[in-house]
């Protein structure tokens, strides 16, 4: 479990590095990544795959949009870091290999179950930034 | 005095356009081109301008008798602290802090500034994220190693392909043949163990993450165009990536 955390917080950060995203936010896209994969690897346990990248990537578009008022920077610079773990790579790695294989019963189910996630992980991003809409619009009317 | 005015229109509508085209060059959603784009305008003196925003060019008008500029963006890369420093630049700008001639001189230098970090570097934070990924995606550290080499090589192979030939789908589908091959070279010497995960690891790196996350972020906020065209660069990079991987394993 701490090597995953270690792991996952090195990774988002390395990531943003490749997105050239600037020096004085690495630690924070490395935080944003961590708290993901926290919460995605303890979901992923007892519920399914789907919820669980769901709950992450809310967590991520939550916390990105804290990160993105407190330091004055585009909240895209952190959400980014924040979800490339998520992204269903293996499933559709996985996926690629038994179409190739002619396998294609299982190909179609892994391909069906990536394009889920993808579609989990956008709902997720859409609904943070949609719920801070609402509370911004509430608050101002008080 | 109706010279003069002009003039000042002309160059209001020269910095914004200078604005969007740095924020839409290094990967910023269309909303946010569009946005920062009429902000800048409304605050030095245009409140009724529009901006249409796709991938590939901006359009501005003023809604006046000045003639709406069009700017044509051919290449586009990721640089997310360009982003960030127009962002300032124009916050700045709006809240009166820097005049329009200050704005202008600190937008050109964003646009000719190099990246944030040297290229030997991003290649570094690539092999460094793919082990890392390896390890998340319950790979064994004894495939630490080759993970490494496999996400640098990739990474390294993408950039100096874009460099030769502009077809990006070939760069990256020759990208991930050279790391589909290295991966399997370690596994046949003893070196790495489990090819599937060195491969899912590596290949992280140039998976088209910014890509999907704004075609998102486009097209639930509205902007239709921009976002079902940066959906199929992604899917095309996706792609590319697939099909590059899956010829390692046809030939092998």
């Amino acid at each position: 479990m701490i090597a995953q955390l270690i792991t996952s917080f090195i990774a988002s950060a390395a990531f943003s590095v490749i997105f050239n995203a600037p020096r004085r936010s690495l630690p924070q896209c490395g935080l944003v990544g961590m708290v993901s994969w926290a919460v995605y690897i303890l979901l992923n346990g007892s519920y399914s795959t789907v919820l669980a990248t769901f709950a992450a990537t809310f967590v991520v578009g939550a916390t990105s949009i804290v990160f993105a008022r407190l330091y004055k920077t585009p909240v895209i610079i952190f959400s980014v870091s924040g979800m490339i773990p998520l992204v269903p790579g293996g499933m559709a790695y996985d996926a690629m290999r038994h179409f190739v294989e002619n396998d294609y019963n299982v190909a179609l189910q892994l391909a069906a179950q990536a394009f889920f996630i993808s579609g989990a992980i956008a709902i997720g991003l859409v609904l943070a930034e949609v719920l801070n809409q609402m509370l911004r619009k509430v608050g101002s009317r008080i | 005095m109706e010279d003069k005015l002009d003039h000042l229109t002309f160059e209001t509508i020269e910095i914004c356009l200078l604005a969007g085209k740095i924020m839409l060059q290094s990967g910023a959603e269309t909303s946010r081109v569009e946005d920062t784009m009429t902000r800048m305008a409304t605050s030095l003196g245009l409140p009724r301008s529009h901006s249409y925003v796709t991938p590939t060019g901006i359009i501005f008008s003023t809604d006046g008798a000045e003639p709406a500029k069009l700017i044509r963006i051919t290449e586009r890369t990721t640089d997310l602290s360009k982003v960030a420093e127009v962002n300032n630049v124009s916050r700045a700008l709006t809240s009166g802090a820097i005049t329009m001639p200050e704005a202008r001189l600190r937008l050109r230098e964003i646009e000719q500034d190099k990246h944030t970090y040297p290229i030997w570097f991003q290649i570094v934070a690539a092999a460094i994220s793919s082990g890392c990924f390896l390890i998340m995606f319950r790979g064994g550290w004894y495939d630490f190693i080759p993970a490494v080499l496999c996400g640098g090589l990739g990474l390294a192979s993408v950039i100096y392909f874009q460099r030769i030939v502009a077809v990006k789908f070939f760069a990256e589908f020759s990208a991930s043949f050279l790391l589909g091959l290295l991966a399997f070279l370690f596994v046949k010497l003893g070196i790495g163990y489990e090819v599937d995960k060195i491969i899912i690891g590596s290949v992280m790196p140039i998976v088209p993450g910014l890509l999907i996350t704004n075609a998102v972020r486009d097209l639930m906020s509205g902007h239709l165009v921009s976002g079902i065209s940066k959906g199929a660069e992604a899917f095309l990079t996706a792609f590319a990536i697939g099909t590059g991987i899956a010829l390692v394993f046809i030939l092998l």
